[in-house]
């Protein structure tokens, strides 16, 4: 059997449950197994952060926005459908490592091509299996989310590693997910509606979603609101984008400088980004929302929609003139959403796009289209 | 929106008694709307016939019905009390489809009465099939390809666009009853014909097989706001083809990537949209195809379901309580969150662990009825357990059946299928049956590939891969022992097998051992049960309900307490002969405890009951209940209190029937609360109890018990014959029968020694011998209820005279209290006995014993005690409804060490006033669901639930019972007769009753005969269908005239009273007996119960069928 390659032996030999561990921080210890990538050193390091979607790990795995974070899976049974080539919210997954509970040993569903592991491997994304993640769930919502480690090394090691370990606070990760150059998808050509994307870690499922609105240009977060404007844009869309608002570089500057010239929408990381070039602040939560569960209200409707939630700060507009609030999440009373009531933009904090979760938020796109009509009279 | 103000009072409709298809969920679900609705404000009308509930305690209500279910009551009910709503969807199909005929009746209008839930466009729309699947392609639903026969030619019709096979669905059914799949044309006109039968609308809807599909079901709800959430996603084990109540079953979805998911949400909100239910809970099932993931919309229920109890206990999220809510105008943002309390019900809960539920059967009570699954539900109750993955929630529901296996595999039970050949057993498993997971087991564990077992059974792969885990676990477990002896484990070792689900007995069973020998080393290598928590939210709140299940991770959540604790074992899966009555039991003890000041801790693995709502207790522990599972939270809750200052003052183990009961003895002594371990095993232990009764001088039947046929057949020389044979150690009378000669004994003797069902669950032993009484045929049968405290007083509850004569099992058998058919001397010599017995075995708590009135001729009565149970009984709940008393919130205290004098000083207990009103209870039993199966009653219990008729007569409460129970009496018409010798002078009382009330009579030969000798005219004699031969057989009779089937069959009888009696074969009987369950004809099959039909006749031909409350009668006995 000599033939066997050295990565089928090297998958061989990972199956024999190679023991690992989580160090937080605050040196609590987490025991598990290594899969996907081996860290060279057996040391992987992040945020540790958990969700709450019971369906969709793919599309969380892959989303640009949890660059920087360790994702823990509260969901046990992770890995069941395997992964498709079309439910990635990015080229590659960004985030730092995955936690689970049991990691499904044989995928099923008919659209699966490659199982979890392999995906994440191929992306050199390490991941831990075996862990209490309810424990750790418990704990991060209890002290809120934390730096920590994570690997095969020994305990000395990862103890070690963790009082050096980083969290997101005060870090740009924007410059990393960003395009590296502008392109275009041009799918509902016949509206006429131009619309430009800047792209602070974009998922995939938005830039669908606008392009049924219009033809969508995505441009790398360093774009000025000149060359913006030199698009000649309908509208401009802020993107969702990993790490703390507060640290972003050029973005701000950009919407300041397109604000009142052309109809905005942001999303999540669009949303404090805008609600900062207003004036507005950004905090971190606790331990953020991550899931496809919250109730958020609709104030202008009173409707009330099941939304996709991530996002680790929060926005406060408070003093703030010229605003209404619009969206309210209704488990701890957190903006979710507002609009300016003289100039032509809004934001939300939540994912009309889902990807993964529920679809009721989706008529923020139409609204955005509405907006962008109403402007062009 | 508020709480809407314009409405006062609400008739709340219940489902009956419990039936295949519906069962205690919807107690659960009636008794949280019942809660909710008075903590609003509201006044609570409660319509239920089913006196065994929790909802129909008087405490629920405001006004309790204990009423037939039947339109012309429900009008009374609604003239009398004028409700401004009616809430028909928590009570089941019963309640919907009551719901529907009030309206059609116009009934509704009349009272001016709002329907509020779901109103009648909307139920019509989700019930009508053809009126749905229009519906859906409306909305671009994708639906299986349908159409609908009002006739078999009309089915013929559809069938040429669709093709075979085809699935059959008579329309406003409940638990698809008459369903089935036809792949022949026999089959097709067969079940087509059946299911027009079936069918109150006559309709079927005859439908393209989807059979092998994958099946999932998502439950809804939705506010009057419009605001749509989902509530917990279900997927079955078994493919399509499977009634979803027969199937095994998951939570949340295990197979779907988010993206079809959403479709399907998407799906679900239209679809609710769409039908029109307005506020509330319903659930809609879909099929998806494994290949191409097509999705399409099987059905929906506008109301609360089996599932909805299902995902209410695997996710904490309390639909049904939510849904009274919303039918009364609350939003779902307006409703808190009872778990987290600081979120609202406006969002979609998220599980961290597992849920499976697996149902239990019944088909070992219904010989002639083959074991197989399809469309129909067959099963009788279920199990639900939590683990944090799917393989450790499968082996823990395996081990929650209480079928004799330990889990999937590692127990005796895993050698079952060795001996069946691969090919033979791949084909087995292509049907599915009760047994079809263990044989999948046996296949995977000799290496069958999981795609040839997925091409067999439809069974998606990622389900057999995680039982190809359990198997692949099994063997390394096995691999670990080198010598004899448990091998030594890491602790990580130990957890890993203890995360697969596999229990002590499994591991003891593996490695030779006993299971305490596993519990001592397991508990030394560090490894014990954590305990997470149920909250609705994957921890991303904090949880404020104690509502936990056992698993093996790093945190255990058990938080300390100071309280006095008292742990109560619930009654486990419902099943004939234990159910809902012991889950009333439980519930009654904790709130009971609670109100006392104690600390009440809820073991049980039913997610259809009240007892496993999270707020009924204290805390909840959805847990198997085995000895080392409840040793395991008894660990839990003493670590608990000692932690806290508390303190673990014993458990209950007698208020859940047999199952609690069997693990007395393996608890710990000083924690069994009242009755003694002891004493129960005292009751049990023939010899024993025979040398009491001796002691007690209180006559019983002659008996012994036997472990070889030699001995039973020693015993019944000596006794004599007819004799009463079974096995000790069941409930419901499990094998148990009536012989009447050696020949009859040694073919009782093979069915109950090879009968399977019982050999599985451990056979024969001397310490599980067999019990052979001597039989008393003619006499009555008694039942009592009686409470013995500490200090050996002792209060009769009640005392309950059967109907039918002793011979047919008390379960099945109808009963009437005040025993108003026995005399003064007797009713006191039985009380008597029965405080006699309570102080002989050292009874603390609640006592049934049972006895048997011999009339030997004249005023010559003799009384013999037949059994005591020292536990709860079946009875209990009819008796406390029926009688006023609490009889467990009385026994509960006493266990607890209350006296009755005590309790009487509190006010607990109360000293009754004079009754005057009877009540009845009758069996409902579930002949429909087995055609094929002989309705004749007998000592083995088959009934799944029972109804109470309560009036000021016996016979008026009989004739509401027998109404109540299905059987609506005739007040004119053609009775026909057919008696057994010894029947003949009741049976001649009866006739003379029907007779002076102007009914014509029919009989067969010998009846006629002793009739028309007595002076009773005969309009006509009908002829035998068969003779017996000498040995038993049958042979067709050749007589002329018309038979008793034709005669039934031809619509020419109203009413048939056929008492099946002695020592020959039943065959005529059973053919008449069939013919009128066909025809729905009332049948009585005992003098007794005749004579009680023509009582009850007479009453309704006299009187209007008046409705009392229990509120009323209580009052009356109170002020007399």
């Amino acid at each position: 059997m000599s033939e066997i390659s050295a990565t089928e032996r090297s998958r061989e030999q990972r199956s024999a449950n190679e023991p690992a561990a989580i160090v937080l921080a605050d040196g609590t210890v987490f025991e598990g197994e290594a899969f996907g990538a081996r860290p060279a050193d057996g040391v992987a390091q992040g945020e540790f952060v958990f969700n709450t979607v019971m369906s969709g790990y793919q599309e969380v795995i892959s989303d640009p926005s949890y660059a920087g974070q360790v994702i823990t899976f509260t969901y046990p049974h992770i890995g069941n459908v395997g992964t498709n080539g079309t439910d990635n919210e990015s080229l590659r997954p960004f985030c730092n490592g995955v936690v689970v509970r049991d990691l499904a040993r044989r995928p099923s569903n008919w659209r699966a091509q490659e199982d979890l592991p392999s995906f994440l491997d191929r992306h050199g994304i390490p991941g831990i299996a075996g862990v209490d993640t309810r424990r750790l769930t418990r704990h991060l919502r209890d002290h809120g989310s934390m730096a920590g480690v994570f690997g095969t090394a020994d305990l000395a090691t990862l103890t070690q590693a963790a009082k050096t370990a980083h969290d997101t606070t005060g870090r740009d990760f924007v410059a990393q997910v960003t395009t590296d150059g502008a392109y275009s998808v041009d799918e509902d050509g016949d509206s006429g509606r131009r619309i430009v994307a800047i792209d602070l870690g974009i998922k995939t499922t938005i830039v669908r979603s606008l392009s049924n609105y219009g033809s969508v240009h995505v441009v790398p977060a360093t774009t000025t609101a000149d060359e913006i404007m030199a698009l000649e844009p309908d509208g401009v869309f802020l993107s969702n984008g990993p790490g703390d608002p507060a640290a972003v570089q050029s973005a701000p500057e950009t919407i300041k400088g397109l604000l009142g010239r052309v109809p905005i929408f942001g999303i999540c990381m669009g949303h404090q980004l805008l609600a900062q070039a207003l004036g507005g602040k950004t905090f971190k939560l606790p331990f953020g929302h991550h899931g496809g569960n919250h109730p958020v209200r609709d104030l202008t409707t009173g409707k009330i929609e099941i939304t996709s939630q991530n996002h680790n700060y929060c926005v406060d507009l408070d003093g703030v003139p010229g605003i209404e609030i619009t969206h309210v999440n209704l488990n701890d009373g957190t903006l979710e959403g507002f609009r300016c009531s003289d100039i032509p933009a809004f934001a939300v904090q939540h994912h009309p796009e889902a990807g993964p979760g529920p679809h009721e938020s989706s008529y923020l796109f139409g609204r955005f289209a509405d907006l962008i009509d109403s402007n062009r009279k | 929106m508020p709480r809407r103000d314009d409405i006062e009072s609400i008739l709340l409709i219940g489902s009956g008694p419990i039936v295949i298809g519906q069962a205690c969920e919807f107690d659960y679900s009636g008794t949280q709307a019942c809660r909710v609705l008075r903590e609003e404000g509201y006044r609570v009308i409660l319509a239920n016939s089913n006196p065994a509930t929790i909802m129909t305690d008087p405490d629920f209500a405001d006004a309790t019905y204990v009423e037939p279910l039947v339109p012309e009551v429900l009008e009374r009910i609604i003239a009398k009390e004028r409700p401004d709503a009616v809430l028909p969807t928590l009570g089941g199909q019963t309640a919907l489809n009551l719901a529907m005929d009030l309206s059609e009746m116009g009934i509704l209008e009349k009272y001016n009465v709002e329907l509020i839930g779901a109103d009648a466009e909307a139920i019509r729309t989700a019930e009508d099939r053809e009126v749905f699947k229009k519906a859906m392609i409306e909305i671009g639903l994708g639906v299986p390809a349908s159409g609908v026969a009002r006739s078999l030619d009309e089915g013929h019709e559809v069938l040429r666009e669709i093709g075979l096979p085809v699935v059959i669905r008579p329309a406003y059914i409940l638990g698809g009853k008459g369903t089935g799949i036809a792949s022949t044309m026999e089959q097709f006109d067969h079940i087509v014909s059946r299911g027009i039968d079936a069918s109150p609308i006559g309709e079927v809807l005859i439908e393209k097989s989807i059979a092998g599909w994958k099946e999932f079901e998502l439950e809804v709800m939705r506010d009057r706001a419009d605001n749509c959430v989902i509530i917990c996603s279900i997927e079955n084990v078994d493919a399509m083809g499977v009634h979803t109540g027969d199937s095994i079953t998951v939570a949340p979805a295990q197979t779907l990537t988010d993206v079809e998911y959403q479709v399907m949400r998407d799906a679900a909100f239209r679809v609710m949209r769409r039908v029109g239910v307005e506020t509330g809970g319903s659930n809609v099932q879909f099929a998806v195809h494994p290949e191409t993931g097509e999705q399409v919309v099987i059905e929906m229920n506008p109301r609360v379901s089996r599932s909805s109890a299902l995902a209410s206990k695997a996710t904490g999220f309390p639909i049904a309580k939510i849904a009274a809510k919303l039918a009364v105008g609350y939003t779902l943002d307006e409703i808190p969150n009872d778990i987290t309390k600081k979120t609202p019900a406006s969002f979609e809960p998220t599980i961290d662990y597992v849920v499976t539920k697996v149902p239990r059967w019944a088909f070992e009570k219904f010989p002639g009825a083959e074991p197989v699954l399809g469309t129909q539900m067959q099963s009788v109750g279920e199990v639900m357990a939590l683990g944090r993955t799917f393989p450790e929630s499968l082996q823990k529901a395996m081990r929650s059946m209480e079928q004799g296996r330990a889990g999937l595999n590692c127990d005796a039970g895993e050698r079952l299928y060795d001996d069946v050949e691969t090919s033979d057993l791949l084909a087995r498993v292509s049907i599915a049956t009760p047994e079809r997971i263990f044989e999948i087991e046996s296949l995977i564990r000799r290496g069958v590939s999981l795609t040839e077992i997925n091409v067999a059974t439809g069974i998606d792969i990622w389900f057999l891969d995680q039982m190809l885990a359990i198997c692949e676990e099994r063997e390394a477990l096995a691999g670990r022992q080198s010598g004899d002896g448990i091998p030594e484990l890491t602790t990580g070792e130990w957890k890993r097998a203890k995360q697969f689900g596999f229990s002590d007995a499994q591991l003891a069973y593996l490695w030779n051992s006993d299971e305490a020998e596993i519990r001592s080393a397991r508990i030394g290598a560090g490894v014990e049960t954590t305990y997470k928590t149920v909250d609705t939210c994957g921890a991303e709140f904090e949880a404020f309900t104690p509502y936990h299940f056992g698993t093996w991770e790093e945190e255990n959540e058990v938080a300390p307490s100071d309280g006095k604790k008292v742990i109560i074992l619930g009654s486990g899966p419902n099943r004939i002969g234990q159910g809902i009555e012991f889950d009333y039991c439980c519930v009654h003890a904790s709130f009971s405890l609670s109100a006392a000041g104690f600390e009440t801790v809820m073991i049980n693995c039913n997610p259809e009951t009240v007892s496993t709502d999270y707020d009924t207790s204290d805390r909840l522990y959805f847990e198997p209940l085995t000895n080392e599972d409840v040793l395991n939270v008894i660990d839990a809750e003493r670590r608990s209190a000692e932690a806290g200052g508390g303190e673990l003052v014993g458990v209950i183990v007698s208020l859940g029937g047999q199952t609690p009961l069997k693990l007395a003895g393996l608890l710990p002594p000083e924690l069994v609360l009242g009755t003694p371990a002891e004493s129960i095993d005292l009751a049990e232990d023939r010899d024993r109890w025979a040398a009491l009764c001796t002691s007690l001088c209180i006559p019983q039947p002659e008996g012994a018990t036997a472990t070889s046929l030699d001995a039973a057949l020693e015993t019944t020389r000596r006794i004599g014959f007819p004799a009463l044979i079974r096995p000790s150690y069941v409930l419901g009378g499990r094998a148990m029968e009536i012989v009447y000669g050696e020949d009859d004994l040694r073919r009782a003797w093979q069915a109950i020694t090879l009968g399977g069902s019982l050999g599985r669950e451990g056979g024969l032993s001397s310490s599980r011998p067999v019990l052979i009484d001597r039989f008393l045929e003619d006499a009555t049968e008694v039942d009592v209820d009686a409470i013995r405290d500490a200090s050996g007083e002792v209060i009769i509850g009640g005392i309950m005279q059967h109907v039918e004569e002793a011979g047919v099992h008390s379960g099945d058998s109808a009963c009437i209290t005040p025993p108003v058919g026995l005399t003064q001397s007797a009713i006191a010599t039985i009380s008597d006995y029965a405080s006699r017995i309570a102080e002989g075995l050292g009874v603390i708590g609640l006592i049934n014993v049972q006895f048997a009135v011999h009339h030997s001729g004249g005023d010559d009565e003799k009384v013999y005690v037949i059994e005591a149970n020292p536990r709860a009984s079946r009875t209990v709940p009819f008796i406390a409804k029926a009688m006023a008393v609490p009889l467990v919130k009385i026994a509960s205290r006493v266990m607890c060490g209350a006296t009755l004098a005590e309790l009487r000083e509190e006010g607990l207990l109360s000293e009754s006033g004079s009754i005057s009103h009877v009540a009845v209870k009758e069996a409902v039993l579930p002949w429909n669901r087995f055609p094929d199966v002989d309705t004749v009653l007998g000592p083995e219990m088959r009934s799944t639930g029972e109804v109470m008729g309560i009036d000021m007569t016996e016979g008026m409460a009989f004739a509401k019972s027998q109404l109540a129970a299905g059987d609506r009496m005739p007040l004119e018409g053609t009775v026909f007769m057919s008696l057994a010798d010894r029947d003949k002078p009741v049976g001649l009382r009866a006739a003379s009753k029907f007779a002076e009330l102007g009914f014509e009579i029919v009989a067969t030969s010998g009846t006629a005969e002793f009739l028309g000798s007595n002076g009773i005219e005969v309009a006509e004699v009908v002829a035998k269908l068969t003779t017996p031969s000498a040995d038993g057989d049958d042979i067709a009779a050749d007589g002329p005239g018309v038979d008793g089937v034709e005669l039934i069959a031809a619509g020419r009888v109203d009413l048939v009273v056929n008492s099946p009696r002695g020592r020959g074969p039943r065959a005529d009987g059973a053919h008449i007996r069939r013919a009128a369950a066909a025809n729905r004809v009332p049948l009585m099959t005992t003098a007794a119960a005749a004579f009680a039909a023509a009582k009850g006749i007479e009453e309704l031909r006299k009187n209007e069928l008046d409705v009392r409350s229990l509120q009323e009668y209580q009052s009356a006995m109170r002020g007399a």
